[in-house]
């Protein structure tokens, strides 16, 4: 058992970077399998030192549900954007930066968090505070700025303590 | 190649292109750097996205055999684009901005990237020397 634990110190990684690999070659051959397994097995024994205390995954159907709603939310939040920039004068935009109160403490969680809603058009998540237990976001158009703090926390920091922690 | 196939694809590039013509169209049109970097983001999501669909459809139907670089290609940018943003933003804070342009934080001391060494961190200098100097004071 401490053997496996030796040799596969991150089975999640492992199985991601072969996968990784595999499409990488675009065609499933035994060759591309053998060589992304190789390096599925190398990389995390390699790595292993640069995440100490990881956080467990709790469940992937959580993950593909998060996935889901980010994917639908990228999509309507482009269309919401794109009206903005056509057909609102600069003068009319209501910009703001908000700071957002963080309940995850994973350094993985909060980098999930920050690199989503800067992936969902209309905010960008700036900085984080000095104990990384706030982050700082920038909105294209927030009229309301406590409704995007609370729908951020809504919708995707629970989902996220619900995967993470 | 079936004609609805021509018209799909023809349709996600047509949607790809459009949002990369609205991002990009953000870019010049909004006024300052934080705003002008909610462009980018765009343009990289579903303009990059309706060409990576067309794509992937057009190996499914005109070349028959199923094509995963489109999925990587957006794993890698929805990994890469997010680091890109921040850095923009971390390097506009730290020149342009003080903590006055920004809301506090509330629960912490202050911004990261706005903090230095000599504004009371507890392992800074100025700690160290306040409690070296005390037992000065005293004798």
């Amino acid at each position: 058992m401490r053997l496996i634990r030796a040799l596969f110190p991150h089975p999640t990684l492992s199985l991601l970077l072969t996968a990784v690999w595999v499409a990488m070659a675009n065609t499933f051959t035994i060759n591309s399998l053998v060589l992304g397994a190789m390096l599925g097995v190398a990389i995390p024994i390699f790595t292993r030192a640069y995440w100490p205390d990881r956080p467990r995954l709790r469940s992937p159907l959580r993950v593909a549900e998060y996935a889901a709603v980010v994917l639908w939310d990228i999509v309507m939040a482009n269309i919401a954007v794109a009206r903005l920039v056509l057909f609102r004068r600069n003068a009319d935009l209501r910009p703001a930066w908000i700071a957002v109160p963080l309940d995850l403490r994973h350094p993985e969680a909060i980098t999930a968090l920050a690199g989503t809603i800067t992936m969902t058009p209309g905010t960008v998540s700036c900085d984080v505070s000095s104990e990384g237990r706030a982050l700082l976001v920038h909105c294209l158009h927030a009229p309301d700025p406590d409704a995007v703090r609370d729908e951020i926390k809504q919708r995707y920091e629970r989902r996220l303590m619900e995967i993470f922690e | 190649m079936s004609q609805a196939a021509e018209i799909l694809i023809a349709a996600s590039l047509a949607v790809g292109g459009v949002f990369g013509l609205v991002g990009s169209y953000g870019l010049i049109k909004l006024p300052n750097l934080v705003m002008r970097l909610h462009a980018p983001t765009k343009a990289t999501t579903l303009g990059v996205g309706g060409v990576l669909i067309a794509s992937m459809l057009h190996s499914w139907f005109a070349l028959g055999r199923f094509s995963v670089h489109e999925l990587l290609i957006t794993m890698f940018l929805f990994l890469t684009a997010p680091v890109t943003a921040h850095f923009i933003a971390k390097a506009h804070i730290h020149r342009r901005l003080s903590a006055r342009d920004l809301p506090a934080p509330q629960v912490d001391r202050g911004w990261a990237t706005l903090e230095r060494p000599e504004d009371g961190s507890p392992d800074g200098d100025p700690g160290e020397k306040a409690e070296g100097a005390q037992p000065g004071g005293g004798n």
